[in-house]
This record gives C-alpha cells, structure tokens and sequence, in this order.
C-alpha cells in the first residue's frame, strides 16, 4: 500500500475526506456532503452543497426540500473533487437510489458502503462488488443469528394470513422509504393484484418510485377507504403508528411487521408483533461475511451495527479489520 | 415435528386467550396420537429429559461455533435455545426426513449425559430453524410460552367439545401421552378412574354479591372468607397432595401439611400462616404478606418452616373416608367435616366457624367491623348447594369487605397489549412523600389497570398524550397532575418499594380530574392503613 490513508478519516459525526474537504453522510451539516442513500440517518438536511445519485437527491428533496447546491452523480460516473481526490458511485442495493462511494486519492481506494444487501430486489440496481484497499461496510445485522430468509417465503406468509382471516385486515410496519415499496413491488411480482392501502406518510415516496419507473400497482390511502372496505387486504403503514391510535380505523388487524429484526422472537413480542415478516434491505450475516471476502480488502473497517461479531469473523479468518464509533446511526425499523 | 413448531411459533405471537385456545385445539384436533399427549405435556412443562439441560445445548453448540460469535449471539437474543435454533449451521448433505414429536421424545427418554449431545445434534440436522427452536425448548424443558396448564385444558375441552371440569378431573391421574383422556374425549372410551389416586378435584367458587341480592340467612351459611390461598388436600391410599386452585401440586412447598394429613379424605380450605411471630396472639392468622414468604418456596428451609408456620383453615370435605360426598347438601358435609376436624392435627388444621348473625343487616355490621387482617370478607353459601365445580348462580356468594381508598397523583403511563395496544391502560400512581408545598416529591405507590370504563380509558389515554412530558420506549412520565382515586384491598410494608409500602389488588375507582394534584394523600396516610399486624383467631 502506498500510504497511510490519512486522507480518509472516521469521525464521530461521519467520514471525513480531508484534502477534498468534504464528509460522507455526516450526522450534523456540513459544507459538501457525499450521501449514499435517502435514509435519514445517513441524508440529513442544512448541508451546504450535497453529491448523491439524481434518485437520492429527489428523495432528499422530498423530505427537506433540497439543498443549496446539489450535484447528481450518475452510477459508474466518476467526478473529481477538491485535492486530487476522485468519487465514484456504485449500486449498494439497499434502497432506490442507494450508492456505495469509490473514493480514489494517490492511488489508493477506500469504498464506503453505506447501507447494502445482496439479495434481489425489484425497486433497485443490485450491489457491484468493487475491489479496493479499504472496504468501509455496514454491519446493522452483523451477527450470526441473523440469515434473512428467501423474500419469496415470506411474502407468502403475508398473503397466506390475509387469505385465512378474510375479515380482518393485515397491517404491516414498514419503513417508509425502501421498505414499504420493495414489499408491494414484490407482492406484485408474487400475482397479488388487489389493491394496497397505504398510510398517508407512505404516498409521497410510492409516487417518487413510480416517477422513476418503478411499478407498484393500485394503491389507495386507508384515509380515502370506504368502511368495511379495508376486510381482506393489505395495509402498509410506518412501525409507529400499528400500535398508535392511527390503527384504531383498521378492521380486526393482524399486527405484521417487515423488518430484519423480527428473526428474534422477543424483538416482534415487544412490538406487539402477531405476524413478523424477515424482510430486510440489510446485508444479513452470511451476506456480509460473503461480501467481505468477494471484495477482498487489504483493511476492513466496521461501522454502524454489531460491530463486534464481525470484527471476531475477520479475525478468526485473518483478516485486517477495525470497529468505527459512527454516532447517530440506528435503523431500528430495518 | 413441523406441525408442532408451527404450533409453538404460533403461540409465541398470539396475544389474546381465545386465539392461543384456538390454536391448541386446532392442533389437538388435527394431530394422531400420541404426538398430541406428548406435545400437550411438553406445553404444560410436563415433560423432563434429565439428560438434557441449558448446558448441554451451550456445551453442544461450543462444538459448532466460534465461543465468541455464540456469547455475542446469545447476549443479543437472550434466549439459549433460539440462538441455538437460528446459529445451528444448516448440514451441507442430505438429512433424513423432520422427526415427529413421539421419535424425539422416545429418543430424549433414552438419552444419557453421554448421548445427549450427539443425539440432539442428529435431531437439530433434520430440522430448519423453527423446528430447531421448537426441538429445544421440548428437550430442556423450558417453554415459557405463557401456556398455563389450565389454557390448555380449556383447549382440550373446547377441542372435543367435552366439561372441563372433567377434563381437570380425569387430567390428574393421567401422564403423557394421555391416550385414555384423549379416548374418552373421542367418545370410544369410559372415563379414566380417579378414586385410588391422589388427584386434584376442581374447587367450588363464588360469585360476588351483588347490591340488591335476594339472599337470606334462613337459605345462607354465612362464613369469614380469609385471605391466605385457597388449598385443596387430599389423602389417598398413603399419599398426600396440596393442591393450589389452579389445580398445581403445591406439596413440597408446604411439606408440613402434607405430612400432618393422615385421615382417607379431600378437603377445601384456606392455607394461611399462624401470626404469632409478628407478635400476635398464639392461633391467629397473619396477614397475606406473611403467607407470601413461604409462596414460591418449592423447598423451604427448616427456619422458613419455623418462622412463617402453614396451617389450613378448613372450609369444606369432598370425599370422606373414601366416599365422594359432593352431591351431598352443604349443611350434610359440614356436619362431617366438624366430625371430622378433631382427628385432625391441631396445629396444622382448624375449622373456618360459621358467623353467628341474625341477619344480613346484623352480617353488614359484624362484616364492617372486622379488623383481622386476614379476613378478606364474608362468605355466602346456599345451605343445600351440592359441591359443584366452578362458579354456579345462586349457590356460592363472597361478600368482601369495602375496599381502603387513596387519593394518589398519575405519574407514568404504559401502552396496553392485545385490545388496549394502542392506549395507555396501565397506570403507576404515587402519592407525596411530606408537605407538597414545602417541596415533597411523589413517590410510586402501586400500579392498576382496570376500574375504569372503555369511555374512560379513551379519555385517560389522550390526557396521557396531552400531559407526556418524557417517554421511555412503551411508557409515558406524566405532568403529575392527574388525581386518581386509587381503591384497594390492604396495604403492607414492603421493602422491595421505595415507598416502603406494596397494594394488595389496587384498581382506579374514580378518576379526580377536579382535585388539585397537591391534595393527594401523603405516603404517611396510606402508612397508616397498613393493616394491623396483630391477627385475631377464627372467632368472631
């Protein structure tokens, strides 16, 4: 390796690109933000002058109404920022518009994942692995235990509880931006052509989707739903409101919930969780591990998640790896 | 196996009664036996393999994977047989087909500390994760699904359509698989026999009294209903049980009186324990406070046996001498259990008395002047009532005594579950620790959630809304600026409470939007009802 990489240095607050002067996802506002995904933990608003792909700048212009400069970087483009360093962005298959960043500098590469999964996923371009010196990787679900199961499975659960309680309703908690889409693309694609209802914090984002091609079918707002006609079907509304006071309009629902965390058993009895779907937009164990060894580093850096397991996995596999105290990252309603 | 993990998984995430009920019997229905015996027994805890314990799976799955990733893992989840169930690393070649619950429960009979290991390892390769997780918890035991043994007699009487009554009657007798409970719910075989076995009979049990009843003294037995547990004994062929009223074994917490029941004989009665050491009189009652040292005890030690000293206030004989008296009239068995107290150990067994009273407005007064703490209020029975299982109308009545009441301030508010998710429904209330004006603080006092309407509740929870002035996940501090009007049954030092006081059955009685919340009671208030330790006997 050619040198120390004191140009790319892990802050509380984010990761700072010193010569270029600029900060990947920072958690407080910034002069020039590189952004990887429209999840609010990594977009935030008051930046100054913010790259991202066109995708996640609309979604952040959506939720803050854009900033004062914005530069759309297109995937696989490469642009050249301040002191000689070089930002490509890569499809991370999270969620539309996700983005890992290749930051080039003196010949060495970093890549900044933000947020990933490998499985596929209709709503987005899928993760291109990219080779580098320094892989900075997620790690939300970065134990063992948890291994999403095939989206397939459980999106027949999904339909198979609608089907034998044809007069309740089955409300599922997803987040609104990547979740909530990626669920009725896929019930789609599963032939379920009923329409969806949604809550009204969901429709701004399903209708972006739509914008950029992505086909979600017939969705209708629980608000504009007649009585007695929410019986049978699908609800999809933010986690939040399924035990708030939102839910009282419901018919009898089955409290679902499409979440990476609902592998555990005591983590969907504690939301109240009756029908728990593990539907992730996270890499799970096998995913991350897999990737890590796929893309090879000379250094893997860890970052937001249970840091420690896949430290212990790159050190029982004699890999060079370090744990990032990032602050201000919890996706608690993957 | 499948269709009972399903069912275990199933479980886990139902919330309400009538849907795990549902569910049991759904499976019981559609599952041969004696897969359906075993699982019913591995619900209720009733099974136990030896050989196999938390440890074994912990040692088993150190074989598998890096020490580290499992303590990590099983930090996380917080359960030894999920992390096991969601870590064990799926075989790469081909496996047998998923055992049933008969092959794996055959196989933990046989298994040894030595073969337990492999042999579980054999089992958990044939199984995905819910069948791991389900294979687990049968083996060492732990369900802890929240499936009392009751829920899943109901479940059973409501699969087959049959009284569970009897259910609970036949149940006892029976280990699993259960075949003969099973053959005579499906109408092919003749009730299972009870009489030579030390079985647990189902207890008779009261209505309340409602105001305006049309009960007279003339038709009535009036006696005190004390406040310790209601027990069942039973003595049979040389074995004696104490039963609790859900109908568990309770002997080896009470070991002396198992042992001091040696007449042939089923007896009703209330388990309390003598007050002398509180410095009360020599024969009385303490308060249930006392009681509860010794409940959860399953071995107590020779100085929980001297200092908290069970004895069993008798209310009533089922079987006597070997001859099942419960179609009798009540009038006929009390006379045989009077005949039948003086062969009974003094010290262990005595007699609940009849309360003297000309009639039921001279009961009102001898009622409300009760002080002994160990007198919950009055009971009412119909003196020709046969001794029927359950609550039956117009025979049985209890009379409590008024409830105390406090004026306490709303300090923390948590969301319900099932029906009431969406509304905060449980209350913790405080009450002030000196001079409100002069800078007292409120300290919890007791938790309630019931004693108010569906009306209330709605307006509770948005008052709660309004009134959040922090939130710590499920649970909202409030402004402390609400009154409740808190009713209950006793009060007791308790040094688990930083109040240093615990409520017995505390409920809203009224909610005192009008008070000003510096009005409430001050702790030194509630202190003072703390109920009189000094008993009194069993006389009026």
């Amino acid at each position: 390796m050619a040198g120390d990489f004191a140009w790319i240095r892990p802050e509380p607050h984010g990761i700072h690109v010193v010569p270029a002067d600029a900060w990947i996802d920072p958690a407080r506002p910034v002069e020039r933000a590189l952004v990887t995904h429209g999840h609010a933990d990594h977009a935030r608003g008051g930046h100054g002058h913010v790259f991202a792909t066109p995708e996640t700048l609309a979604i952040m212009g959506l939720r803050y109404g854009g900033a004062a400069r914005e530069t759309p970087v297109a995937y696989g483009e490469r642009i050249a920022l301040q002191g000689g360093v070089f930002a490509t962005f890569v499809p991370a298959g999270h969620v539309l518009g996700s983005a890992q960043i290749l930051l080039e500098h003196g010949g060495e590469r970093v890549v900044v994942t933000g947020d990933y999964k490998r499985l596929s996923d209709p709503t987005c371009a899928p993760f291109q692995p990219v080779a580098c010196d320094i892989f900075i990787t997620e790690a939300t679900f970065g134990l063992p235990v948890f291994r999403h199961p095939p989206i397939a499975e459980e999106i027949a659960r999904l339909t198979g509880a609608l089907a034998a309680n044809p007069t309740r309703c089955v409300a599922v908690g997803a987040y609104a931006l990547g979740k909530a889409q990626r669920l009725i693309a896929e019930l789609r694609a599963a032939g379920y052509t009923a329409p969806i209802f949604l809550h009204g914090a969901m429709e701004r984002m399903c209708r972006l989707y739509a914008d950029y091609g992505i086909d979600l079918g017939d969705l209708r707002l629980v608000a504009d739903a007649p009585k007695g006609a929410l019986e049978g079907q699908i609800v999809i509304a933010p986690p939040s409101a399924l035990n708030d006071r939102w839910s009282r309009r419901l018919p009898e629902p089955i409290t679902a919930m499409a979440s990476g965390w609902m592998r555990v058993r005591q983590r969907a009895r504690q939301r109240n969780v009756e029908l728990p779907l593990v539907i992730s937009d996270h890499a799970d164990w096998d995913e991350l591990t897999a990737t890590i060894a796929e893309v090879n580093p000379h250094e893997t850096w860890i970052t937001h998640g249970r840091e420690e397991a896949l430290l212990r996995w790159c050190q029982l596999n004699q890999r060079r790896a370090r744990a990032l105290a990032l602050v201000g990252y919890e996706d608690e309603d993957d | 196996m499948e269709r009972f993990a399903a069912l275990i998984d199933a479980l886990v995430y139902t919330r309400s009664r009538n849907g795990k009920l549902a569910l049991i019997a759904q499976y019981l229905r559609e599952t041969p036996d004696p897969d359906r015996g075993w699982a019913l027994a591995a619900l209720t805890d009733g099974l136990d393999f030896p050989a196999v314990k938390a440890g074994t799976v912990r040692a088993l799955m150190e074989t598998r994977v890096d020490e580290v990733l499992w303590t990590l893992s099983r930090d996380y989840v917080g359960d030894t047989a999920e992390t096991a169930s969601l870590l064990w690393p799926e075989p790469p070649n081909e496996q047998a087909p998923p055992p049933s619950v008969s092959e794996v429960v055959a196989l933990l009979h046989h298994a040894t500390r030595a073969t337990a290991p492999t042999l579980l390892a054999g089992l958990l390769d044939r199984l995905d994760a819910n069948g791991r997780y389900a294979l687990l918890k049968l083996a060492t035991g732990a369900m802890r699904i929240g499936i009392s043994a009751r829920l899943a007699k109901v479940a059973f009487a409501q699969a087959f359509d049959v009284s569970v009554d009897e259910v609970e009657e036949y149940w006892h007798g029976q280990a699993a698989p259960y075949l003969p409970l099973f053959d005579w719910a499906a109408g092919k075989a003749e009730p299972p026999r009870t009489d030579l076995l030390p079985l647990f009979r189902p207890f008779m049990l009261a209505h309340p009294l409602e105001d305006g009843a049309d009960v007279s003294l003339a038709d009535y037995a009036a006696e005190w209903k004390w406040d310790g547990i209601r027990v069942q004994l039973v003595h049979v062929n040389g074995e004696s049980r104490v039963y609790s009223r859900s109908g568990d074994d309770i002997s080896g917490s009470f070991p002396e009186i198992a042992a001091a029941l040696q007449i042939p004989a089923v007896l009703d009665g209330e388990l309390l324990v003598r007050g002398d050491h509180q410095g009360g009189a020599e024969g009385g009652a303490a308060s249930f406070n006392a009681l509860q040292q010794r409940l959860g005890r399953k071995a107590p030690s020779a100085r929980m046996l001297a200092d908290y000293p069970a004895f069993v206030r008798l209310y009533d004989v089922l079987i006597d001498g070997g001859e099942d008296v419960r179609d009798q009239a009540w009038e006929q068995r009390r006379a045989r259990l009077e005949a039948l107290v003086p062969r009974l150990d003094p010290l262990r067994f005595d007699l609940s008395q009849v309360i003297d009273a000309a009639d039921m407005d001279a009961l009102a007064q001898i009622r409300s002047l009760a002080r002994d703490a160990a007198i919950e209020g009055v009971m009412l029975k119909r003196r020709t009532s046969p001794y029927v299982a359950g609550r039956r109308t117009g025979l049985w009545y209890k009379w409590k005594r008024d409830p105390l009441l406090v004026d306490c301030v709303l300090m923390y508010a948590q969301r319900g579950s099932g029906k009431r998710s969406s509304f905060h429904s449980d209350f913790t209330f405080g009450c002030w620790d000196g001079d409100p004006d002069a800078g007292a603080e409120l300290l919890p006092v007791g938790k309630a959630y019931f004693g108010f309407t569906d009306t209330e509740l709605k307006w509770l929870d948005s008052w709660v809304r309004q009134h959040t002035i922090a939130r710590f996940g499920p649970v909202r501090e409030t402004d402390k600026s609400l009154v409740f009007e808190v009713a209950f049954d006793s009060v007791h030092a308790s040094r688990r409470h930083k109040s240093g006081v615990a409520m017995r059955f505390p409920r809203i009685s009224r909610i005192r939007a009008d008070k000003p919340a510096h009005e409430a009671d001050r702790l030194a208030t509630l202190k003072a009802m703390i109920a009189d330790p000094a008993p009194v006997g069993g006389k009026t």
